[in-house]
């Protein structure tokens, strides 16, 4: 269920970013990896490990949620940053699709080799926050931190199924998506709109990203890229574009892999989930949600 | 025009192919074939300081003399980013591009296995500080270790674990994708299955590198009533796999192996390791004598206590010198003298290293002692036991 939840966490970013762009942001999981690091150095810096020490203490689990928040918005200043620079420019010479995704390709290279040579090859550990607390119920044993987790991810999925649905913008998203040529004859600011987008998905990256540091707490530059991959194979899996189809094929991708390893030798476990979703896809290849487009892009 | 163009490719041609066999008179090049990126970085880290150390400590001194010569030490450090397919690239850029006399590394088996037969097919000394796979050296004479093997360190893992926790049956937890722990994990099993009987490891749970959730397998092994975990995982595992243990109500003895004993892995690790016993090649809280001398040297120099990893490269390019001198003078000539340092290698007798005293014999493996240690209250590797064979 936990793991499940990170895929579906970072699942709903891309299917947010392909909604409305119809673009495949590759860097997204390593602007989930960004999101942890950043998290980290704020939770040490508040903890005082650094020269500057707070005036004063803060009790963890208030670090814990400062820290959240602030790396939320600073990761989504990272999100913006790559669209402004990286996705806008090419959005405006209104090249191929197919560059677009390269470019984001290269960006997550980009974002993970900075990493390695700013900061360096050295595992960080991220510092415990929350007390640990663990329940066994019917034979079931589920931490806090396991129940944290779960609870986010649900209130992330209804928090932006009501933006997508029940805003303006979120109307103003579903627009763009439908036909990005006829809206902004209807005076609606497409920039905006996607710089918006990006803010949320890369917020929604950041968030996954130091509930995972807390849960498995050794950061690494490369910890974004097998998550990230995996979490987009949900997002197809649910039907790229929906987010109801992200939640979905997250928690049902994490499902899958770990009712593999626990059932039959873990060795297999890779490739009976990923044959399964392979036959799956093979019956309703635009996933759970998808509904097949029939207008020409 | 076209035969200018001719000359022009065929004078820049001409200098790649006849590569210079001898190489400058009074240095002695070394390489070394390290992860300085990619999983397991401080282990490059470790094995870098410590040559640094070793070389400015014989240069400074005027260098190393060589039957009448004295020669300046050149080392060149190249990163395999811990793959094994950068591991073969960079064995072969040492030996051919840089022309060095003999390599140290690659530390991790699954990058010695297949650097290792690049070294054999190109007649270069090899000595590898930390990989204890069989298959390193196996059939090749070109290739040596520093360390013990992992059909030597199973069973004394599986006799530790029955002696000290009177286990009666193990759960084992192991990367599948890796030879280290795949191989140690086999030989751990057979061992403790010698002992107990068959069916007595009751739990033998995989994953593949990379994993960071092991809650499946875990559940498994706390189900299986197993009296002992051994998991021979390198340090940036261990942690996930300790503490995802403990919160699914692990409270029994955890053992690791040589690869737990990094300078980070209390780091990662905090409290959840305390108490726990892998067994390695030499244990830092309380060393005397060289052991101490290097500990301290590297403590003051880079600021915390070596690993196992720091010392076996330390013993590693000491073994090599060694070699080195025994040849009587170096000829000049690149293949002759790799030939010579690796005829010298395998009489290597008696060698007093601050990991234990090695002697050699055909076959490039040593024979030495390991020792058990235990993580103390204080976070410290200190020795519990030790296992000779």
């Amino acid at each position: 269920m936990q793991w499940g939840s990170f895929y579906a966490l970072i699942a709903l970013g891309y299917t947010l970013v392909y909604g409305v762009l119809l673009l495949i942001n590759f860097a997204h999981g390593d602007i989930f990896m960004v999101g942890a690091y950043i998290g980290f150095f704020i939770a040490t810096l508040l903890l005082g490990h650094y020269t500057a020490a707070l005036p004063f203490a803060l009790s963890p689990t208030a670090i814990f949620v400062l820290s959240l928040i602030l790396t939320m918005i600073l990761t989504a200043g990272v999100g913006v940053a790559i669209e402004r620079v990286a996705y806008r420019p090419l959005r405006r010479k209104g090249v191929s699709r197919l560059y677009v995704v390269i470019t984001a390709l290269m960006c997550g290279l980009i974002l993970e080799n900075g990493n390695l040579a700013l900061l360096g090859a050295s595992r960080r550990s991220f510092p415990e926050l929350l007390p640990k607390a663990v329940y066994t119920v019917g034979g079931v044993v589920i931490s806090n931190i396991k129940i944290l987790v779960i609870v986010t991810t649900i209130l992330v999925f209804l928090l932006l199924e009501t933006i997508v649905r029940k805003t303006k913008i979120g109307m103003a998203m579903r627009a763009i998506s439908y036909d990005r040529m006829a809206v902004p004859l209807m005076g609606i600011p497409v920039d905006t709109v996607i710089v918006f987008t990006f803010i949320l998905g890369s917020s929604m990256a950041a968030l996954a990203g130091v509930l995972f540091a807390t849960a498995y707490p050794v950061l690494e530059p490369y910890m974004g890229a097998l998550v990230g991959w995996k979490a987009f194979i949900a997002a197809v899996l649910g039907g790229i574009g929906e987010i109801r189809g992200a939640f979905l094929g997250g928690f049902l991708l994490g499902f899958i892999e770990i009712f593999v390893a626990a059932y039959f030798p873990s060795t297999l476990r890779d490739l009976i989930a990923f044959s399964i979703l392979l036959m799956f896809l093979t019956v309703k290849p635009t996933g759970i949600f998808g509904v097949a487009r029939a207008t020409k892009i | 025009m076209k035969k200018m163009l001719w000359i022009m490719a065929l004078s820049l041609i001409v200098p790649l192919c006849v590569t210079p066999a001898s190489w400058s008179a009074d240095t002695i090049k070394v390489g070394f074939n390290i992860p300085l990126t990619g999983d397991i970085p401080k282990v490059g880290e470790s094995s870098k300081f410590a040559a640094e150390i070793l070389k400015g400590e014989i240069n400074a001194a005027g260098g190393l003399k060589v039957g009448d010569k004295t020669y300046q030490l050149e080392f060149i450090y190249e990163d395999n980013e811990s793959k094994a397919e950068s591991a073969t690239a960079t064995a072969l850029k040492l030996i051919t591009q840089d022309g060095v006399l003999a390599i140290i590394g690659p530390q991790s088996s699954k990058q010695a296995i297949p650097a290792g037969q690049v070294c054999n097919d190109n007649k270069t000394p090899m000595i590898s500080p930390w990989s204890t796979n069989p298959k390193t050296t196996e059939n090749r004479p070109y290739v040596f270790r520093a360390c013990f093997l992992d059909p030597f360190q199973g069973p004394v893992a599986a006799k530790f674990v029955t002696e000290e926790f009177k286990a009666k049956k193990a759960a084992v937890l192991y990367d599948i994708a890796s030879d280290y722990p795949k191989g140690l994990a086999e030989f751990f099993k057979d061992a403790f299955e010698k002992i107990h009987g068959p069916g007595s490891v009751v739990a033998f749970e995989t994953f593949t590198t990379k994993d960071k959730d092991f809650s499946a397998q875990l559940t498994k092994i706390v189900a299986s009533g197993a009296d002992v975990l051994f998991t021979p995982q390198y340090y940036d595992e261990v942690p996930l796999i300790v503490k995802q243990a403990q919160e699914l109500g692990w409270k029994k003895p955890i053992m690791g192996s040589d690869s737990w004993g990094s300078a980070e892995l209390m780091k990662l690790c905090g409290d959840a390791c305390k108490g726990y016993c892998f067994s390695t090649h030499y244990a830092a809280a309380g060393a005397k004598g060289a052991t101490k001398e290097f500990i301290d040297k590297y403590n003051t120099k880079y600021g915390y206590v070596p690993d196992d990893v720091a010392a076996l490269t330390w013993d590693a390019i000491n073994l090599l010198f060694t070699a080195v001198k025994n040849t009587g003078g170096l000829s000049g000539n690149l293949d002759k003298d790799r030939d010579a340092i690796k005829d010298k290698l395998t009489q290597v007798k008696d060698f007093e290293g601050i990991t234990g005293k090695m002697t050699f014999a055909p076959g490039g493996n040593p024979t030495k002692c390991a020792v058990v240690v235990k993580i103390s209250d204080k976070g410290e590797f200190e020795f519990f036991k030790s296992a000779c064979p």
